[in-house]
Protein backbone atom coordinates (compact mmCIF):
# COMPACT_ATOMS: atom_id res chain seq x y z
CA UNK A 1 0.00 0.00 0.00
CA UNK A 2 1.46 3.41 -1.04
CA UNK A 3 0.21 6.70 0.11
CA UNK A 4 -1.33 8.95 -2.34
CA UNK A 5 -1.60 12.31 -2.35
CA UNK A 6 -3.92 12.45 -4.86
CA UNK A 7 -6.47 10.84 -1.76
CA UNK A 8 -5.62 13.10 0.54
CA UNK A 9 -6.33 16.23 -2.09
CA UNK A 10 -9.72 14.28 -2.30
CA UNK A 11 -10.65 13.90 0.91
CA UNK A 12 -9.11 16.90 2.61
CA UNK A 13 -12.18 19.38 1.65
CA UNK A 14 -14.92 17.26 3.56
CA UNK A 15 -13.07 16.55 6.29
CA UNK A 16 -11.72 20.40 6.99
CA UNK A 17 -16.11 21.04 6.97
CA UNK A 18 -16.03 17.79 9.32
CA UNK A 19 -13.09 19.36 11.17
CA UNK A 20 -15.41 22.51 11.70
CA UNK A 21 -18.34 20.21 13.11
CA UNK A 22 -16.11 18.81 15.26
CA UNK A 23 -14.60 21.82 17.11
CA UNK A 24 -18.12 23.52 17.06
CA UNK A 25 -19.65 19.92 18.89
CA UNK A 26 -17.05 19.98 21.52
CA UNK A 27 -17.29 23.98 22.89
CA UNK A 28 -21.09 24.06 22.60
CA UNK A 29 -21.34 20.41 24.25
CA UNK A 30 -18.24 21.61 26.98
CA UNK A 31 -20.81 25.09 27.09
CA UNK A 32 -23.71 22.88 27.86
CA UNK A 33 -21.41 20.63 30.22
CA UNK A 34 -19.92 23.68 32.22
CA UNK A 35 -23.57 25.04 32.61
CA UNK A 36 -25.71 21.90 33.25
CA UNK A 37 -22.48 20.70 35.29
CA UNK A 38 -23.09 23.58 37.99
CA UNK A 39 -26.44 23.02 38.78
CA UNK A 40 -26.33 19.76 38.75
CA UNK A 41 -23.61 20.02 41.59
CA UNK A 42 -26.05 23.20 43.79
CA UNK A 43 -28.49 19.80 43.32
CA UNK A 44 -26.23 17.36 44.84
CA UNK A 45 -24.97 20.08 47.51
CA UNK A 46 -28.66 20.75 48.03
CA UNK A 47 -29.66 20.69 51.84
CA UNK A 48 -32.94 19.10 51.51
CA UNK A 49 -31.77 15.32 51.57
CA UNK A 50 -34.69 14.11 48.75
CA UNK A 51 -33.11 16.52 46.40
CA UNK A 52 -29.56 15.80 47.22
CA UNK A 53 -29.50 12.14 46.91
CA UNK A 54 -32.19 12.03 43.35
CA UNK A 55 -29.73 14.28 41.85
CA UNK A 56 -26.86 11.94 43.05
CA UNK A 57 -28.05 8.83 41.83
CA UNK A 58 -29.73 10.44 38.45
CA UNK A 59 -26.19 12.07 37.79
CA UNK A 60 -24.12 7.92 38.67
CA UNK A 61 -26.65 6.64 36.18
CA UNK A 62 -25.62 8.77 33.21
CA UNK A 63 -22.00 8.82 34.24
CA UNK A 64 -21.80 4.66 34.54
CA UNK A 65 -23.57 4.14 31.17
CA UNK A 66 -21.70 4.61 27.79
CA UNK A 67 -22.30 7.94 26.12
CA UNK A 68 -23.36 5.94 22.89
CA UNK A 69 -25.80 4.79 24.23
CA UNK A 70 -27.29 7.52 25.25
CA UNK A 71 -26.54 9.33 21.82
CA UNK A 72 -28.47 6.47 20.64
CA UNK A 73 -31.38 7.25 23.21
CA UNK A 74 -31.92 10.70 21.94
CA UNK A 75 -31.08 10.66 18.36
CA UNK A 76 -33.50 7.22 18.02
CA UNK A 77 -35.48 6.52 20.62
CA UNK A 78 -36.63 10.20 21.67
CA UNK A 79 -38.53 10.54 17.94
CA UNK A 80 -41.14 7.60 19.42
CA UNK A 81 -42.35 9.81 22.16
CA UNK A 82 -42.43 12.72 19.63
CA UNK A 83 -39.24 14.43 20.04
CA UNK A 84 -37.13 14.96 16.90
CA UNK A 85 -33.80 16.21 17.01
CA UNK A 86 -31.07 17.04 14.60
CA UNK A 87 -27.97 14.66 14.77
CA UNK A 88 -26.05 17.93 15.70
CA UNK A 89 -28.37 18.84 18.62
CA UNK A 90 -28.73 15.55 19.45
CA UNK A 91 -24.92 15.17 19.40
CA UNK A 92 -23.70 18.22 21.75
CA UNK A 93 -26.82 17.43 24.13
CA UNK A 94 -25.38 14.10 24.76
CA UNK A 95 -21.95 15.20 24.81
CA UNK A 96 -23.28 17.96 27.57
CA UNK A 97 -25.55 15.93 29.86
CA UNK A 98 -22.71 12.94 29.91
CA UNK A 99 -19.96 15.32 31.07
CA UNK A 100 -22.30 17.71 33.30
CA UNK A 101 -21.85 14.93 35.31
CA UNK A 102 -18.22 14.92 35.51
CA UNK A 103 -17.87 19.08 35.69
CA UNK A 104 -20.05 18.79 38.64
CA UNK A 105 -17.91 16.84 40.17
CA UNK A 106 -15.02 19.13 39.15
CA UNK A 107 -17.64 22.15 40.75
CA UNK A 108 -18.59 20.24 44.05
CA UNK A 109 -15.00 19.03 45.03
CA UNK A 110 -13.62 22.62 44.22
CA UNK A 111 -16.43 23.79 46.79
CA UNK A 112 -15.67 21.29 49.34
CA UNK A 113 -11.49 21.69 49.09
CA UNK A 114 -12.59 25.58 50.54
CA UNK A 115 -11.59 24.82 54.47
CA UNK A 116 -14.55 25.03 57.03
CA UNK A 117 -12.52 27.72 58.64
CA UNK A 118 -13.37 30.23 55.75
CA UNK A 119 -16.70 29.73 56.37
CA UNK A 120 -16.88 30.34 59.88
CA UNK A 121 -14.49 33.56 59.52
CA UNK A 122 -17.65 34.51 56.87
CA UNK A 123 -20.07 33.72 59.36
CA UNK A 124 -17.66 35.58 62.62
CA UNK A 125 -17.49 38.64 60.19
CA UNK A 126 -21.50 37.90 60.02
CA UNK A 127 -21.34 38.19 56.16
CA UNK A 128 -24.66 36.99 54.63
CA UNK A 129 -25.10 33.57 52.38
CA UNK A 130 -24.44 35.73 49.54
CA UNK A 131 -21.85 37.42 50.63
CA UNK A 132 -20.01 34.16 51.67
CA UNK A 133 -20.50 32.50 48.36
CA UNK A 134 -19.54 35.41 45.84
CA UNK A 135 -16.51 37.47 48.15
CA UNK A 136 -14.93 34.33 50.24
CA UNK A 137 -15.81 30.70 48.87
CA UNK A 138 -16.29 31.06 45.06
CA UNK A 139 -13.41 32.90 44.64
CA UNK A 140 -10.91 30.33 46.20
CA UNK A 141 -13.07 27.56 44.93
CA UNK A 142 -12.84 28.89 40.77
CA UNK A 143 -9.31 29.35 40.24
CA UNK A 144 -8.48 25.07 40.97
CA UNK A 145 -11.81 24.21 38.80
CA UNK A 146 -9.70 25.71 35.45
CA UNK A 147 -7.52 22.97 34.91
CA UNK A 148 -9.74 20.07 35.62
CA UNK A 149 -12.54 21.92 33.43
CA UNK A 150 -10.00 22.71 30.52
CA UNK A 151 -9.31 19.15 30.63
CA UNK A 152 -12.59 17.32 29.76
CA UNK A 153 -12.90 20.21 27.15
CA UNK A 154 -10.01 18.20 25.49
CA UNK A 155 -11.70 15.00 26.27
CA UNK A 156 -14.78 15.89 25.22
CA UNK A 157 -13.07 16.72 21.76
CA UNK A 158 -11.48 13.63 21.89
CA UNK A 159 -15.02 11.86 22.08
CA UNK A 160 -16.64 13.21 19.28
CA UNK A 161 -16.07 10.90 16.61
CA UNK A 162 -18.76 9.45 18.29
CA UNK A 163 -21.78 11.19 17.30
CA UNK A 164 -21.01 9.64 13.75
CA UNK A 165 -22.85 7.02 15.37
CA UNK A 166 -25.67 9.03 15.02
CA UNK A 167 -25.01 10.65 11.55
CA UNK A 168 -23.24 13.72 12.41
CA UNK A 169 -20.68 14.76 9.97
CA UNK A 170 -17.66 15.18 11.67
CA UNK A 171 -14.46 14.90 11.27
CA UNK A 172 -14.29 10.97 11.57
CA UNK A 173 -17.46 10.26 9.78
CA UNK A 174 -16.19 13.07 6.81
CA UNK A 175 -12.82 10.37 6.55
CA UNK A 176 -14.92 7.76 7.01
CA UNK A 177 -17.92 8.18 4.44
CA UNK A 178 -14.75 8.75 1.68
CA UNK A 179 -12.65 5.66 2.54
CA UNK A 180 -15.71 3.55 2.51
CA UNK A 181 -17.09 4.73 -1.12
CA UNK A 182 -13.27 4.46 -2.40
CA UNK A 183 -12.17 1.94 -0.21
CA UNK A 184 -9.18 3.72 0.44
CA UNK A 185 -8.48 4.22 4.22
CA UNK A 186 -4.57 4.79 5.11
CA UNK A 187 -4.39 8.25 4.14
CA UNK A 188 -8.30 9.32 5.27
CA UNK A 189 -7.64 8.19 9.01
CA UNK A 190 -4.14 9.09 9.11
CA UNK A 191 -5.14 12.36 8.63
CA UNK A 192 -8.32 12.15 11.01
CA UNK A 193 -5.14 10.93 13.62
CA UNK A 194 -3.31 14.29 12.69
CA UNK A 195 -5.64 16.90 13.00
CA UNK A 196 -7.04 15.16 16.38
CA UNK A 197 -3.01 15.42 17.18
CA UNK A 198 -2.57 18.98 15.53
CA UNK A 199 -5.39 20.18 18.30
CA UNK A 200 -5.08 17.82 21.31
CA UNK A 201 -1.24 18.54 21.84
CA UNK A 202 -1.26 22.31 22.02
CA UNK A 203 -4.88 22.19 23.98
CA UNK A 204 -3.15 20.04 26.80
CA UNK A 205 -0.01 21.91 26.89
CA UNK A 206 -2.40 24.96 27.36
CA UNK A 207 -4.44 23.53 30.18
CA UNK A 208 -0.87 22.17 31.74
CA UNK A 209 0.05 26.18 31.75
CA UNK A 210 -2.53 26.72 33.25
CA UNK A 211 -2.69 24.13 36.20
CA UNK A 212 0.54 25.90 36.94
CA UNK A 213 -0.94 28.86 36.48
CA UNK A 214 -3.95 27.93 38.84
CA UNK A 215 -1.77 25.86 41.37
CA UNK A 216 -3.18 26.63 44.68
CA UNK A 217 -1.45 29.23 47.09
CA UNK A 218 -1.61 27.59 50.90
CA UNK A 219 -1.58 30.30 53.88
CA UNK A 220 0.78 29.64 56.25
CA UNK B 1 -22.48 46.06 87.19
CA UNK B 2 -24.66 45.77 83.67
CA UNK B 3 -24.48 42.18 82.36
CA UNK B 4 -23.95 41.89 79.15
CA UNK B 5 -23.35 37.87 78.67
CA UNK B 6 -25.58 35.78 80.43
CA UNK B 7 -25.62 31.87 79.99
CA UNK B 8 -28.89 30.01 81.78
CA UNK B 9 -28.76 26.68 82.24
CA UNK B 10 -27.36 26.13 79.04
CA UNK B 11 -26.57 22.59 78.01
CA UNK B 12 -24.94 21.13 75.05
CA UNK B 13 -24.07 18.14 73.45
CA UNK B 14 -22.10 16.38 70.07
CA UNK B 15 -23.14 12.77 69.70
CA UNK B 16 -22.86 11.26 73.52
CA UNK B 17 -20.64 14.13 74.52
CA UNK B 18 -22.13 16.65 76.80
CA UNK B 19 -19.20 19.44 76.68
CA UNK B 20 -21.37 22.00 78.72
CA UNK B 21 -23.85 20.57 81.53
CA UNK B 22 -26.31 23.15 82.70
CA UNK B 23 -23.85 25.93 82.36
CA UNK B 24 -25.04 29.38 84.66
CA UNK B 25 -22.30 32.13 84.02
CA UNK B 26 -22.63 35.89 83.20
CA UNK B 27 -19.71 38.77 81.93
CA UNK B 28 -20.26 42.12 82.96
CA UNK B 29 -20.00 44.58 80.06
CA UNK B 30 -16.38 45.51 79.52
CA UNK B 31 -15.05 42.76 81.64
CA UNK B 32 -11.89 40.83 80.22
CA UNK B 33 -12.29 37.10 80.81
CA UNK B 34 -10.10 34.40 80.88
CA UNK B 35 -11.74 31.08 80.31
CA UNK B 36 -9.00 28.26 81.17
CA UNK B 37 -8.91 24.19 82.23
CA UNK B 38 -8.28 20.87 80.27
CA UNK B 39 -8.81 20.45 76.71
CA UNK B 40 -12.56 19.27 75.77
CA UNK B 41 -13.35 21.25 78.98
CA UNK B 42 -16.28 23.38 76.95
CA UNK B 43 -14.42 26.55 77.11
CA UNK B 44 -13.96 26.58 73.01
CA UNK B 45 -17.81 25.60 72.66
CA UNK B 46 -19.06 28.91 74.88
CA UNK B 47 -16.94 30.97 72.39
CA UNK B 48 -18.51 29.13 69.69
CA UNK B 49 -22.30 29.38 70.88
CA UNK B 50 -21.71 33.19 71.44
CA UNK B 51 -20.21 33.52 67.62
CA UNK B 52 -23.99 30.99 66.76
CA UNK B 53 -21.29 28.55 65.36
CA UNK B 54 -22.85 26.03 67.58
CA UNK B 55 -26.21 25.66 68.83
CA UNK B 56 -27.42 25.13 71.97
CA UNK B 57 -29.12 21.69 72.96
CA UNK B 58 -31.45 23.47 75.95
CA UNK B 59 -31.28 26.83 78.50
CA UNK B 60 -30.42 29.98 77.03
CA UNK B 61 -28.47 33.08 75.61
CA UNK B 62 -28.73 36.02 76.47
CA UNK B 63 -26.80 38.84 74.94
CA UNK B 64 -27.42 42.74 75.66
CA UNK B 65 -30.45 41.74 77.60
CA UNK B 66 -31.50 39.96 74.16
CA UNK B 67 -31.98 36.01 73.71
CA UNK B 68 -29.21 34.69 71.19
CA UNK B 69 -30.96 31.90 70.24
CA UNK B 70 -34.57 32.27 70.64
CA UNK B 71 -36.69 35.48 70.00
CA UNK B 72 -39.93 36.72 71.00
CA UNK B 73 -43.17 36.43 69.81
CA UNK B 74 -46.69 36.48 70.36
CA UNK B 75 -46.49 33.35 71.23
CA UNK B 76 -43.98 32.96 73.37
CA UNK B 77 -39.76 32.24 72.64
CA UNK B 78 -39.28 30.29 69.54
CA UNK B 79 -36.20 29.40 67.81
CA UNK B 80 -34.36 32.13 66.38
CA UNK B 81 -34.54 33.42 62.28
CA UNK B 82 -31.15 33.72 60.86
CA UNK B 83 -32.19 37.23 60.51
CA UNK B 84 -32.50 37.50 64.19
CA UNK B 85 -29.16 35.46 64.12
CA UNK B 86 -27.80 38.07 61.81
CA UNK B 87 -28.88 41.57 64.08
CA UNK B 88 -26.84 39.55 67.06
CA UNK B 89 -23.87 38.53 65.27
CA UNK B 90 -23.00 42.53 65.16
CA UNK B 91 -22.55 42.39 68.62
CA UNK B 92 -19.83 39.87 68.47
CA UNK B 93 -16.24 39.41 66.94
CA UNK B 94 -13.93 36.47 66.65
CA UNK B 95 -10.48 35.38 66.08
CA UNK B 96 -9.91 31.58 65.67
CA UNK B 97 -6.79 29.70 66.32
CA UNK B 98 -5.96 29.36 62.72
CA UNK B 99 -6.46 32.63 61.83
CA UNK B 100 -8.46 32.12 58.84
CA UNK B 101 -7.93 35.00 57.06
CA UNK B 102 -8.67 34.94 53.29
CA UNK B 103 -5.96 33.92 51.32
CA UNK B 104 -7.37 35.59 47.69
CA UNK B 105 -7.12 38.93 49.55
CA UNK B 106 -4.45 41.04 50.93
CA UNK B 107 -4.02 41.97 54.54
CA UNK B 108 -5.29 45.56 53.87
CA UNK B 109 -8.38 44.12 51.93
CA UNK B 110 -9.20 41.58 54.79
CA UNK B 111 -10.01 44.70 56.62
CA UNK B 112 -11.39 46.76 54.46
CA UNK B 113 -13.65 44.35 52.87
CA UNK B 114 -16.06 43.16 55.67
CA UNK B 115 -16.36 46.84 56.64
CA UNK B 116 -17.53 47.93 53.02
CA UNK B 117 -20.16 44.35 52.98
CA UNK B 118 -21.39 44.13 56.47
CA UNK B 119 -21.23 47.69 57.76
CA UNK B 120 -22.10 49.62 54.02
CA UNK B 121 -18.70 51.46 54.95
CA UNK B 122 -17.39 53.71 52.20
CA UNK B 123 -14.66 52.04 51.34
CA UNK B 124 -12.20 55.19 51.28
CA UNK B 125 -13.36 55.61 54.94
CA UNK B 126 -12.78 51.82 55.34
CA UNK B 127 -9.08 52.07 53.86
CA UNK B 128 -8.07 54.34 56.75
CA UNK B 129 -9.71 52.47 59.46
CA UNK B 130 -7.42 49.78 58.12
CA UNK B 131 -4.61 51.49 58.14
CA UNK B 132 -5.09 52.85 61.59
CA UNK B 133 -5.69 48.90 62.80
CA UNK B 134 -2.74 47.43 61.08
CA UNK B 135 -0.65 50.17 62.70
CA UNK B 136 -2.17 49.51 66.07
CA UNK B 137 -1.24 45.82 65.38
CA UNK B 138 2.56 47.02 64.25
CA UNK B 139 2.11 45.84 60.42
CA UNK B 140 1.32 49.08 58.37
CA UNK B 141 4.48 48.16 56.33
CA UNK B 142 2.39 44.55 55.29
CA UNK B 143 -0.94 46.42 53.74
CA UNK B 144 -0.07 44.74 50.27
CA UNK B 145 1.01 41.02 51.72
CA UNK B 146 -1.14 38.24 50.99
CA UNK B 147 -1.70 36.01 54.04
CA UNK B 148 0.92 33.16 52.65
CA UNK B 149 3.41 35.67 52.66
CA UNK B 150 3.57 36.76 56.30
CA UNK B 151 4.51 34.58 59.46
CA UNK B 152 1.47 33.01 61.29
CA UNK B 153 1.74 35.79 64.47
CA UNK B 154 1.83 38.54 61.58
CA UNK B 155 -1.90 36.77 59.95
CA UNK B 156 -2.90 36.37 63.52
CA UNK B 157 -2.24 40.28 64.02
CA UNK B 158 -3.85 40.76 60.71
CA UNK B 159 -7.44 38.52 62.04
CA UNK B 160 -7.26 40.60 65.38
CA UNK B 161 -7.67 43.98 62.99
CA UNK B 162 -10.12 42.26 60.89
CA UNK B 163 -12.53 41.67 63.86
CA UNK B 164 -11.88 45.10 65.48
CA UNK B 165 -12.91 46.70 62.16
CA UNK B 166 -16.47 46.17 62.75
CA UNK B 167 -16.19 47.12 65.81
CA UNK B 168 -18.55 44.51 68.15
CA UNK B 169 -19.01 44.98 71.91
CA UNK B 170 -17.46 41.84 73.00
CA UNK B 171 -14.42 39.86 71.22
CA UNK B 172 -13.87 36.55 71.62
CA UNK B 173 -10.56 34.95 71.47
CA UNK B 174 -9.84 31.13 70.88
CA UNK B 175 -6.36 29.94 71.33
CA UNK B 176 -5.28 32.41 69.43
CA UNK B 177 -1.36 31.56 69.92
CA UNK B 178 -1.93 27.78 70.12
CA UNK B 179 -1.18 27.38 66.05
CA UNK B 180 1.96 29.37 66.53
CA UNK B 181 5.50 29.05 66.82
CA UNK B 182 6.73 29.76 70.27
CA UNK B 183 8.72 32.77 69.40
CA UNK B 184 5.97 34.15 67.48
CA UNK B 185 3.33 34.06 70.85
CA UNK B 186 4.39 37.12 72.51
CA UNK B 187 3.90 39.27 69.35
CA UNK B 188 0.24 38.37 69.73
CA UNK B 189 -0.16 38.27 73.29
CA UNK B 190 1.11 42.19 72.82
CA UNK B 191 -1.45 43.10 71.06
CA UNK B 192 -4.01 41.74 73.45
CA UNK B 193 -2.56 43.31 76.04
CA UNK B 194 -2.87 46.54 74.78
CA UNK B 195 -6.42 46.17 73.51
CA UNK B 196 -7.11 45.18 76.97
CA UNK B 197 -5.49 48.14 78.98
CA UNK B 198 -7.29 50.45 76.08
CA UNK B 199 -10.67 49.61 75.45
CA UNK B 200 -14.02 49.36 77.40
CA UNK B 201 -14.92 46.50 74.84
CA UNK B 202 -15.83 42.93 76.71
CA UNK B 203 -13.18 40.22 76.30
CA UNK B 204 -13.16 36.58 76.59
CA UNK B 205 -10.16 34.47 75.35
CA UNK B 206 -9.82 31.04 75.74
CA UNK B 207 -6.09 30.44 76.53
CA UNK B 208 -3.47 27.76 77.83
CA UNK B 209 -1.05 30.93 78.57
CA UNK B 210 -1.38 30.63 82.35
CA UNK B 211 1.10 33.80 82.93
CA UNK B 212 -1.31 35.79 79.93
CA UNK B 213 -4.26 34.95 81.47
CA UNK B 214 -3.37 36.47 84.84
CA UNK B 215 -2.27 40.24 83.86
CA UNK B 216 -4.78 39.78 80.76
CA UNK B 217 -7.84 39.00 83.42
CA UNK B 218 -10.16 40.70 85.20
CA UNK B 219 -11.52 37.65 86.33
CA UNK B 220 -10.88 33.71 85.66
CA UNK B 221 -13.13 30.86 84.98
CA UNK B 222 -11.82 27.31 85.18
CA UNK B 223 -13.87 24.83 83.55
CA UNK B 224 -13.65 21.39 83.86
CA UNK B 225 -15.95 18.68 82.01
CA UNK B 226 -18.41 21.63 80.66
CA UNK B 227 -19.02 22.82 84.35
CA UNK B 228 -17.50 26.06 85.89
CA UNK B 229 -15.37 24.49 88.92
CA UNK B 230 -14.13 27.63 90.00
CA UNK B 231 -14.33 31.12 89.05
CA UNK B 232 -12.46 34.69 90.15
CA UNK B 233 -9.56 36.80 90.53
CA UNK B 234 -6.76 35.87 88.65
CA UNK B 235 -4.40 36.59 91.71
CA UNK B 236 -7.28 34.53 93.87
CA UNK B 237 -7.25 31.44 91.13
CA UNK B 238 -3.79 31.42 90.13
CA UNK B 239 -2.25 31.58 93.52
CA UNK B 240 -4.61 30.11 96.32
CA UNK B 241 -7.14 28.12 94.56
CA UNK B 242 -10.07 26.58 96.50
CA UNK B 243 -10.89 23.56 94.38
CA UNK B 244 -8.49 20.64 94.21
CA UNK B 245 -9.14 20.31 90.36
CA UNK B 246 -8.10 23.52 90.00
CA UNK B 247 -5.01 22.94 92.02
CA UNK B 248 -4.22 19.68 90.18
CA UNK B 249 -4.57 21.77 86.62
CA UNK B 250 -2.69 24.61 87.28
CA UNK B 251 0.22 22.71 89.10
CA UNK B 252 1.35 21.79 85.32
CA UNK B 253 1.40 25.43 84.56
CA UNK B 254 2.79 26.68 87.64
CA UNK B 255 5.37 25.73 90.29
CA UNK B 256 4.70 27.71 93.53
CA UNK B 257 0.98 26.93 94.02
CA UNK B 258 -0.52 26.62 97.50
Amino acid sequence: MEWSWQVVYEVLPSMLDGLIVTVQASLVGALLAYVIGLFLALLKMSKTWIIAKTSYWVSECIRRTPLLVQLYFLFYVLPDFGIFLSPFVAGVIGLGIHFSTYTSEVYRAGIENVPKGQWEASRALNYNAYQTMRHVILPQAIPPMIPPLANYLITMFKETPLLSAITVVELFNAANIFSNSHYKYLEPMTLVGLFFLIISIPAAYAAMKLEQKYKPKNAG
Amino acid sequence: MEKIIEFQNVSKSFGDLQVLKNLDMHVNKGEKIALIGPSGSGKTTILRILMTLETIDSGHVVINEDYLWHQQTGSGLVAASEKHLHQMRENVGMVFQQFNLFPHLDAITNIVEPQVLVKGTDRVDATVKAQKLLALVGLEEKAKHYPHELSGGQQQRVAIARALALEPKIMLFDEVTSALDPELVDEVLNVLRVLAADTDTTMLTVTHEMNFAREFADRVLFFDKGQIVESGHPEKIFTTPEEPRTRNFLKKFIKDIA
